[in-house]
């Protein structure tokens, strides 16, 4: 018990915490911004990876930090629209398609990154992106910008999905395209700007683990992150500001469970520890399960005069 | 831009729908090819020749399709019922795992009894160790609402961390210099080979079985009947008397179980033992080839056989021009995408205004 003390006590711990939730805020940000247009959209695992890979390439090729930043959102963007023409203008299976792009964004990725490095075995690194230390907030400070930028963008998506005609625009094609095409909004137009700036967060969620919390890309190394991603979106009823919450706990439990890993007097295997996340993800679910308010027109497609 | 429904739908562009996305996905993946730095039409016949050119192609060919068709069919059963099973690749393993639980060597974990009895015990096991992991999520999702495909996603990360600690710990082979193995499977619980000197085993028959099963369940059975209700409109089947919950479990256990069995088999005929790394992402292809085959049990053999072409022949190819063998996967996930595609053309004309 003084163990858990000890270590809830440490500021090292709530560093990683913050480390740890920076790549969920983003892409529980992107699944929802999706989700609240009403489009799910199962292909963040491949989009971060293939984030990760080309924001980290990027840089690798000598360009700065930001513009890496920027390819990787360009990279989700791109998957992102591909997504919304299969969904939004085919009215694919939105759950297939999804799919269908976190296996294609992987692929091309790994294949990319072979293609780039045929005979490399340790994947070579970049210089990634400094603590801002000139800040004068403990914890924060040992975090670098992208981790900050993920916490504005908190508040900046909860303002403008509240408190603005866009923002209102988008929760109505998810609630009720019907209604929205009535006020003269265009719901293809909408749902696809929403999958497209959700996408490319997804892709800087990526980006974030070869730019900052690594100087790598290495194979498999989202693990499930994305997943864990569309999890949290239920968990945080589709409100940014519970969407913070939800990451900052859950990287909470991670960050617990890699120190009493660590803490050497582990009895049980330490896989048992690594499953945590994920049973805590499916926790999340079925507790919220319940009273969850999934946004209404949510995994329907839409079609304009079709009911 | 809008989708007109067509009055009717030409069977046969229903069929050559898949071939034409298929030949669409090879010539955009050219364009890697030559990234790559590589001459296309060589690389192309390599993989060809690689996959389907000679006995030994056609046997590995045929060895890899084994999971691919099972786990397929795993897929094309919850999806005919709307059941979104991505956990494929965690029944596969849950199902290996049982497998070599019952059947492992003496000393091991199996049981000392005759191979008559242990067999078929062997591949219960397996069934019922993958047809219990879904039934989870299908209950939640028929409960609570919960989405199945975030469920059948998670898990399949926590079984493969309980088959690490398996593999770690009690089930883990002392001989094995430490790798992460688990014990062997007796002997006399092993698939035969169907040709000699090749990798090919018996295990075809029951894939090849199985989706013919699968098909005349479909086809001429009350809970076939049930399952396509439920996955066309599964309120309109409630309101019409469908047992929903109950057609539901049944597709659960069934989907989980095949996934089950292919772990199994592949124990059985192929491994002999239990690794971290004997499904490539078995699990995950196993969607792929059910959307490729339109979600018909037959069309899945055909579907399997001819990812698992394209991943042995990425193998050949790759050693000969240095392309890499993810254009394998590339290939197949661009497939996916192009048949849904051609699919929907086939149903819907797309007018432009």
């Amino acid at each position: 018990m003084s163990d858990l003390l000890d270590i809830l006590a440490n500021p090292a711990f709530w560093v990683a915490v913050l480390r740890i939730a920076t790549p969920l805020i983003f892409g529980t940000l992107g699944v929802l911004l999706c989700e609240r247009a009403g489009v799910l959209n199962l292909g963040i695992e491949g989009i971060m990876v293939a984030g990760a890979f080309t924001g980290w390439l990027a840089v690798y090729a000598g360009a700065p930090l930001w513009i890496g930043v920027g390819v990787a959102a360009l990279t989700g963007a791109v998957f992102g629209l591909l997504h919304a023409g299969l969904t939004v203008g085919l009215a694919l299976s939105q759950h297939v398609s999804g799919l269908g792009i976190t296996l294609l964004a992987t692929a091309l990725s790994y294949y990319g990154y072979r293609v780039s490095f045929p005979k490399v075995n340790t994947p070579p690194t970049v210089t990634p992106f400094a603590p801002m230390e000139w800040l004068p907030i403990p914890i924060l400070n040992a975090q670098t910008a992208l981790t900050l930028l993920a916490l504005l963008l908190v508040p900046l998506i909860g303002w403008v999905l509240h408190r603005t005609p866009l923002g209102l625009a988008v929760r109505m094609v998810g609630e009720n395209p019907q209604a929205a095409e009535g006020q003269g909004v265009s719901v293809a137009a909408t749902r696809t700007g929403a999958i497209v700036a959700g996408s490319a967060l997804m892709g800087v969620a990526g980006a974030f683990l070869t730019l900052s919390a690594f100087n790598a890309f290495f194979f498999n190394m989202i693990n499930g992150r994305g997943w864990i991603c569309v999890a949290l979106v239920v968990f945080a009823s589709w409100r940014p500001g519970k969407a913070l919450l939800g990451a900052v706990l859950f990287a909470l439990f991670d960050a617990l469970q890699l120190r009493l890993q660590q803490s050497g007097d582990a009895v049980l295997p330490y896989q048992l520890y690594l499953m945590l996340p994920y049973l805590l993800s499916i926790l999340a679910l079925v507790l919220v399960a319940r009273k969850a308010s999934y946004p209404q027109a949510l995994m329907k497609p839409y079609r304009k005069g079709e009911r | 831009m809008r989708l007109e429904r067509r009055h009717e739908t030409s069977r046969t562009a229903l069929a050559l729908a898949p071939i034409g996305a298929v030949l669409f996905t090879m010539a955009i993946s050219a364009l890697l090819v030559l990234w790559a730095g590589a001459p296309v039409s060589r690389t192309y016949a390599l993989l060809l020749q690689g996959g389907f050119g000679s006995v030994f192609a056609w046997s590995e060919t045929l060895t890899r399709a084994i999971p691919l068709i099972l786990t397929g069919l795993a897929a094309t059963v919850a999806f005919k019922a709307r059941l979104f099973n991505i956990g494929a690749e965690g029944q596969l393993y849950a199902g290996a795992l049982a497998a070599i639980a019952v059947g492992g060597l003496h000393g091991g974990s199996g049981f000392a009894l005759s191979p008559w009895l242990l067999f078929p015990l062997m591949m219960l096991a397996a069934a019922l160790a993958g047809a219990l992991l879904l039934l989870g999520p299908a209950l939640l999702k028929n409960m609570l609402g919960v989405d199945e495909v975030v469920t059948t996603l998670l898990i399949n990360f926590i079984v493969l961390l309980g088959v690490g600690a398996m593999l770690d710990g009690p089930m883990k082979d002392p001989t094995a210099m430490g790798w992460p193995q688990s014990v062997g499977l007796q002997p006399d619980l092993e698939l035969a080979k169907l040709v000699a000197q090749t990798r090919v085993h018996t295990g075809l028959l029951w894939a090849v079985s199985l989706a013919v099963i699968v098909w005349a369940l479909f086809k001429y059975t009350v809970l076939g009947f049930d399952i396509r209700a439920v996955g066309a409109n599964a309120r309109g089947a409630g309101f019409a008397g469908v047992p929903v919950t109950r057609t539901v479990v049944s597709v659960a256990l069934l989907s989980g179980a095949l996934a089950g069995l292919a772990g199994a088999i592949e124990v059985a005929g192929r491994t002999g033992y239990v690794t971290l790394d004997m499904s490539p992402g078995y699990g995950y292809s196993g969607i792929v080839i059910a959307m490729l085959a339109g979600l018909h049990p037959l069309g899945v053999v055909a579907a399997g056989v001819f990812v698992a072409g394209v991943l042995v022949g990425a193998d050949t190819m790759s050693r000969a021009v240095g392309v890499p063998t993810y254009i394998a996967d590339v290939i197949v996930a661009a497939s996916l995408i192009s048949v849904l595609v051609a699919t929907l053309l086939t149903q819907y004309r797309v007018r432009l205004k």
